[in-house]
């Protein structure tokens, strides 16, 4: 009996050491508080996890089982993972006169100064210029119309002495309205440019 | 509208959609490696990941990518992360995500795909297939790297 302990604990050890770890799933709190989810599927069944710190554990054949996480267990053992996320990306907004892809109103001159120092606060900054338009013209023509502002946007970016590892320019046309009108409403909220920072 | 203006900034838009990085690596710590093509790169703040890539960090190593779509992610120590599909149109936000955690630990913040094709997007490990609707997770992997 003395023997007995010893021997079976050894045996479970090693059973335990061959066995497969479970891969895991948390969900975690979305920062701008919109509830997301993940649909889990294995070879044996589903998943969803819809609520902040859900979590689930799939072993290797395929069974899913849930459970709950917390905000100390996840930072014990994914705080190292966590902190190498890059920054999030920050995005000013300049407005435009109606149908036009040069004139910008005169608050939007005085973001610059932000911009550089949102720039320098990044080990490789990437910006992404994409405008947008009002609901006035056809898809077609404001596609084209936003991408040129954008570019327009990018060139006094350039102009001003604006550095980055990157400077893209895209054009969202009408599809991503600031305030959500019929269509043909001229809107000035709508005609602007966002100049994203990553 | 000055049209001349619009056509060369349509123009100068066109080639920079031709051969895209998927995303840049923003943070790097200790071993991080690119497996591209067969060649193993070593890798750091500024590397341009592409489709297919395979991205790998040695003990306690750690590195983060930001996607074109904004889409977050950082892999911790020990891992590998193949970024196996990668598309997206910056014109209307439609585009794929298909990566696998053949090992270690991965934390993702969805960007702009997730937000427009949540059917799109699509993170695995071998036990486990995530369907990924606009949010925050982590994902933790055990299986054998290949």
């Amino acid at each position: 009996m003395e023997l007995f302990v010893p021997f079976t604990l050894a045996t479970w050890l090693i059973a335990l050491n061959h066995e497969p770890a479970n891969d895991r799933v948390v969900l975690l709190p979305s920062a701008d508080g919109r509830a997301g989810a993940v649909q889990l599927s294995t070879a044996k069944g589903e998943l969803l996890l819809a609520q902040p710190f859900a979590a689930a554990e799939a072993s290797a054949d395929g069974n899913l089982t849930g459970s709950t996480a917390d905000g100390p267990s996840v930072q014990a053992r994914y705080g190292d993972t966590l902190a190498a996320l890059p920054a999030r990306p920050v995005s000013f907004t300049v407005y435009y006169l109606s149908g036009s892809a040069e004139a910008l109103t005169a608050e939007s001159a005085g973001q610059l100064d932000a911009l550089k120092a949102e720039l320098l606060r990044r080990p490789v900054p990437e910006i992404v210029v994409v405008g947008h338009t009002d609901r006035v013209g056809s898809q077609a023509d404001n596609d084209v119309l936003s991408l040129a502002r954008a570019g327009m946007v990018r060139q006094r970016l350039l102009d001003s002495g604006v550095k980055a590892q990157s400077m893209e320019i895209a054009g969202r046309g009408e599809r991503e309205l600031a305030v959500d009108t019929a269509d043909e409403v001229a809107e000035s909220r709508n005609r602007r440019v966002e100049i994203i920072v990553r | 509208m000055n049209i001349k203006v619009i056509a060369v900034a349509v123009l100068l838009a066109l080639p920079a959609q031709a051969e895209e990085a998927a995303g840049m690596i923003k943070t790097a710590q200790g071993k991080v490696e690119v497996v591209r093509g067969g060649q193993r790169l070593p890798a750091g703040p500024g590397f341009a990941v592409m489709q297919a890539d395979k991205v790998q960090t040695g003990a306690a190593s750690s590195v983060g990518i930001t996607l074109r779509d904004n889409t977050l992610l950082s892999a911790g120590a020990n891992s590998s992360l193949s970024l196996d599909q990668y598309a997206f149109n910056p014109t209307t936000h439609q585009g794929r995500i298909d990566a696998s955690l053949k090992r270690g630990t991965l934390s993702v913040i969805s960007g702009k795909i997730a937000k427009t094709s949540p059917d799109a997007v699509h993170f695995r490990t071998t036990a486990v297939t995530l369907g990924v609707r606009g949010t925050e997770f982590i994902l933790e992997a055990h299986g054998e790297d290949d």
